[in-house]
């Protein structure tokens, strides 16, 4: 974070003020040339190693490891080319991101453990496609 | 009839010893806090950024509909109706390529933005001309893909896995047009305005809907393609 921090242009308690004396009228909040090249360049990494051991060789732990990358390279897109961080300006993005993060596990999440425990507690005649 | 706002009166005097207290207390602890208040409402003031937070809030709705779609897949996944399942379906190595010309469009569109900070009128409309060519080969990319699919038998109506791998990844693929119009559109007022504040506000907020399209298709490609191969 503190390098995504260290990125930015005009962050922090006296960024706002920096950004003004530029006379940006967009809030300052698009970061720096770096910022981006190491993002793109985390990003095309957390891509290319998963696409990579699923084509090789899948094995039982690989939806774990694809799981943890793509958990990864959100991270890296929200931080290094949204720019969400946790100075005052960005206050209220981070807690709506933050907000919908919980919504999203709890649908996901919710949907996925109700209905496996719906499909492991049906009966094999009322399986759908059995009758086919 | 008069009687009442007297009476009403005369019970707010006689606690007004107190509340004057009250009052007091209350200011001296709330001082440090409305200073802070004060302080950040200095900065913001300007419409854009309000603009941007809407904008924002707008993203993540978005992004509610999405986990519902990716839960209904998730769940409805396994449901091939013996019809095509993930293993024989999807080309992972054309997903990387669509995948690598969507995360290259998000870097140029982030350049794009950049260039508008400099105010560079040619480098901007370039990175968007750029942006816009890379996004448009991944649109058409999709499109082949589904004609294939259907061409195959395997159409949205084959099976309950597909109906929700089409809604899904259609719907993606609307928004990133969705995305390509705007991105034309403003290639226009870039060239016929230049930057005004409010070319420079949508820009921002096309930059940030442009980013967040291609966090969904993380989402997309690692719940998809990545999860139904392996």
């Amino acid at each position: 974070m503190s390098v995504a921090n260290e990125a930015m242009t005009g962050h922090g308690p006296h960024g706002a003020i920096h950004g003004d004396a530029r006379g940006s009228a967009h809030g300052g909040t698009h970061g720096s040339r770096k910022s981006y090249f190491v993002g793109f360049l985390l990003a095309i990494a957390l891509t290319i190693v998963p696409f990579g051991l699923v084509m090789t060789h899948a094995s039982i732990g690989t939806p774990l490891i694809v799981a943890v990358f793509a958990l990864a390279q959100i991270i890296v897109h929200v931080v290094y080319f949204l720019h969400v961080d946790r100075s005052a300006e960005q206050r209220w993005n981070l807690t709506a991101l933050l907000f919908t993060a919980i919504i999203v596990c709890i649908i996901l999440g919710g949907s996925i453990w109700i209905m496996h425990n719906l499909y492991i507690n049906m009966m094999p005649g009322m399986m759908p496609g059995s009758m086919g | 009839m008069s009687m009442g706002p007297t009476t009403a009166h005369g019970g707010a005097l006689a606690l007004k010893p107190g509340y004057a207290d009250n009052a007091a207390d209350a200011l001296r602890h709330l001082r440090p806090a409305s200073e802070t208040i004060d302080f950040e409402l200095e900065h913001h003031p300007d419409p854009a950024s309000i603009a941007q937070l809407g904008f924002w809030i707008y993203l993540m709705s978005d992004c509610l509909l999405f986990a519902g779609l990716f839960a209904t897949y998730s769940v409805l996944h396994v449901r091939t109706a013996g019809g095509p399942t993930p293993q024989t379906l999807f080309d992972l190595p054309y997903v990387l390529a669509e995948t690598v010309f969507l995360l290259v469009s998000s870097f140029t569109c982030g350049l794009a933005t950049l260039a508008m900070g400099r105010r560079s009128r040619g480098a901007t409309l370039g990175w968007l001309a750029v942006t816009f060519v890379l996004g448009l080969t991944f649109v058409g990319m999709e499109v082949h893909e589904f004609a294939h699919m259907v061409a195959e038998n395997a159409g949205p109506d084959r099976s309950a896995f597909l109906s929700s791998f089409f809604t899904l990844v259609a719907t993606h693929g609307l928004h990133v047009t969705c995305g390509l119009i705007w991105m034309a559109i403003m290639m226009v007022l870039v060239v016929k305005k230049g930057f005004t504040p409010s070319t420079e506000s949508r820009l921002s907020c096309l930059s940030l809907f442009w980013h967040f399209l291609d966090i969904i298709w993380v989402g997309v490609f690692s719940l998809v393609y990545l999860f139904g191969v392996s």
